[in-house]
């Protein structure tokens, strides 16, 4: 895949930064979206420094919906077009304090599938006319099975991968590839409250992954590589087994 | 995951509490923690400057981002978690490369600035601290020093050199130097001891910017301090390639090896190899930096190899004198233990002056060892060469010592007391706590 002309939502990730850093070395363009002026600033000179050969940024909460079509309009016009998508953003809640707040499981599911559908539906239809392109969407192993600890953000990464997966069937007749990235547990930002443990992976490695994994235009991406065989285990076990478990 | 040890492992791991740092606002809550705090990049300080028991760790590696670079004139500035090893990578392509450098490129800038680190051209550009212009210190009560050679000039002379302990360098800028290519023209020269290699040295540091040597520390005798002499220059072609090299490690140190592992056998074989393998007197040849500068990078995590039990570096400057009686008393001492160094490392310093209050590096001769950690007797022996160092004016370096005396600390560092002034009321250390507790005592 050629990946030139670079939009990223959710830029200040880390797990987006390290992928970025690594086209930027290849001297792509960016346009980078975030919702923090400060940080967005500060992985817009990052990447800079490191070759990319194009910076531009726009500051909104992924949220408000009404601003998506102004967001694809402005990266198209700022890059003369686009090639290479990166949805990164995303929120990782307390499943327990939500669990008492129906606004808080909402605003959860939002930031974590709506706001993404709501994206990509813009997006799908100028690559289906494009007929050429990669979008890569960060979701989560936590979408491949249902756990207490964890349900309303794993719906939400559930709901993502069903609609990836059928939205790739769609483009794949244009010959757009999408990549459903499914990362394990990382150390970002996101986790710096977890315990951290040996499944932990860093984001420069996962990052390095998520490059990989959209130059090759793969379909579904698990980073590291073992939680394919984790999830296919937990994904395995029978539900009348699971529902008693801790998870 | 990371480990959050010292480079050397000794004293060994205890668990810490960490806080890892990705923002500044990460550090906003400095001024509400009643513990004390410090700084840690990337865990190469050898002995306990890195660590801070009982308290908190500041992992700031995640400050890891570059903030503009000017291709044209070679300044560069980053914050403060970048390790060196990315600079190179961003740099090198463009023809710029590291003002001075360690012997491993994964140190961040702000711990280069903090040991204000020196590299094989310490004769001719002094220390990492003479070639950073600007950088701004966050204080624990949120205060933002920006400090230069003219504004807040005591904090910068402070921060240089000053082991993490005057508050958090967010970011930092500094000067590189421009190179045609990425190679090194090396020479190397074989000397049968160490009146050979006061006369090489002699005669190499104005030619050659870049020198160091290493010494078989198992050789006695009229061979006392015989090895090998490594001088070099940026090669001046225009047509040789700048291109980065691979910054994946080949090799890696999977587990704890087993102690017997470097032992006298094995390490009397090296020694005897590495001396013999430069069966001419001199030769020449053309390396990329990479193994030139970083021979030690190429096996991750080889301080494993020590097993277990950890290992001690130690590193010592003297003034130069007629004799050098210092290193040859040292040298003779290791030689008639038996119990040699794996890797003994002779540098002469030069005359370059460092801001920093601090900096250990002075004009004179640098020798650092490392032995394994044997318990009291390692202790006791370098208890001895501490005496030798101090009855020839020396100095010992904190970063990478986790054993020295407050006396011993006190000799090294005379203005010690009007480095303290400036330290941030909430961050000490392992070694801080260690060499200035007692001598506090005293007052």
């Amino acid at each position: 895949m050629f990946m030139t002309k670079v939009l990223i939502v959710g830029a200040t990730s880390a797990i987006a930064h390290e992928t970025a850093k690594l086209l930027a070395k290849d001297g792509a363009e960016f346009f980078l979206v975030g919702r923090t002026a400060d940080k967005l600033e500060a992985v817009e000179n990052d990447l800079k420094v490191r070759g990319a050969k194009k910076v531009e940024s726009l500051l909104l909460d992924i949220n408000d919906f009404s601003r998506h079509q102004e967001l694809v309009d402005k990266a198209i016009a700022s890059l003369g077009g686009l090639d290479t998508v990166l949805i990164a953003h995303g929120t990782l809640p307390d499943q327990r304090a939500i669990e008492q707040d129906v606004a808080a499981s909402l605003r959860e599911f939002n930031n974590n599938c709506t706001s993404a559908i709501s994206l990509l539906t813009i997006l799908a239809n100028y690559f289906e006319k494009q007929k050429r392109g990669v979008i890569g969407v960060i979701s989560s192993v936590a979408g491949d099975r249902g756990r207490q600890s964890n349900y309303v953000y794993g719906a939400a990464k559930g709901g993502l991968n069903v609609f990836l997966q059928g939205l790739r069937n769609r483009l794949a007749a244009s010959r757009v590839a999408v990549v459903t990235i499914k990362p394990g547990f990382v150390d970002t930002p996101m986790t710096a409250h977890l315990k951290k443990g040996p499944l932990f992976a860093s984001a420069e490695k996962v990052g390095g992954d998520v490059y990989k994994a959209m130059k090759k235009g793969q379909d579904v991406l698990y980073t590291p590589w073992f939680w394919r065989g984790v999830m296919l285990i937990i994904k395995s076990v029978p539900e009348a087994v699971f529902k008693k478990l801790k998870l | 995951m990371r480990r959050y040890e010292s480079w050397g492992r000794y004293p060994s791991i205890k668990p810490e509490n960490v806080k890892p740092v990705y923002w500044q606002k990460d550090l906003t809550e400095l001024k509400e923690t009643n513990q004390t705090v410090l700084p840690y990049g990337l865990g190469r300080s050898y002995g306990d400057s890195c660590r801070n028991d009982g308290g908190i760790l500041l992992d700031t590696s995640g400050l890891n981002r570059f903030i503009c670079f000017d291709e044209n004139t070679g300044v560069i500035r980053c914050e403060a978690g970048v390790s060196l090893a990315e600079i190179l990578e961003v740099v090198v392509p463009r023809g710029w490369f590291l003002p001075v450098t360690p012997g491993t490129k994964y140190v961040t800038v702000g711990g280069a600035i903090a040991n204000d680190v020196h590299g094989k051209n310490h004769h001719r550009n002094g220390t990492f601290g003479c070639h950073v212009t600007c950088f701004e210190l966050l204080r624990s009560d949120g205060q933002k020093l920006f400090c230069s050679p003219e504004k807040n000039r005591n904090f910068f002379r402070a921060t240089i050199g000053g082991l993490g302990l005057t508050g958090v360098i967010l970011w930092a800028e500094f000067k590189l130097k421009p190179i045609q290519n990425s190679f090194i023209d090396v020479e190397e020269i074989r000397f049968s001891n160490l009146d050979e290699f006061f006369e090489i040295t002699a005669q190499s540091d104005q030619g050659f910017e870049y020198t160091v040597s290493w010494v078989d520390c198992l050789a006695k005798g009229k061979e006392l301090g015989r090895g090998v002499f490594m001088r070099g220059n940026n090669n001046p072609s225009k047509f040789l390639s700048s291109a980065a090299s691979n910054k994946q490690l080949p090799f890696s140190v999977p587990l704890d090896a087993p102690e017997f592992l470097l032992n006298n056998l094995t390490m009397k074989a090296f020694n005897t190899a590495f001396y013999s393998i430069h069966f001419k007197k001199v030769r020449y040849k053309t390396v990329p930096y990479d193994p030139y500068f970083y021979p030690l990078d190429f096996i991750d995590r080889w301080n494993k190899l020590y097993g277990k039990r950890g290992f001690l570096q130690y590193q010592f400057v003297v003034p130069f004198d007629n004799n050098n009686y210092a290193i040859r008393e040292v040298l003779s001492r290791i030689a008639n233990s038996g119990g040699g160094s794996f890797l003994a490392v002779l540098k002469a310093f030069g005359n370059v002056e460092s801001p920093g209050i601090l900096s250990f590096p002075r004009p004179g001769v640098t020798l650092a060892l490392d032995f394994a950690y044997h318990g009291e007797k390692t202790l006791k022996m370098l208890e001895e060469f501490d005496q030798i160092v101090f009855e020839s004016g020396g100095a010992i370096y904190p970063a990478k010592d986790a054993r020295m005396s407050a006396a011993s600390f006190e000799r090294s560092f005379p203005k010690w007391q009007e480095f303290q002034q400036y330290i941030d009321p909430k961050f000490s250390s392992s070694f801080w706590r260690r060499v200035t507790d007692p001598l506090k005592g005293a007052d």
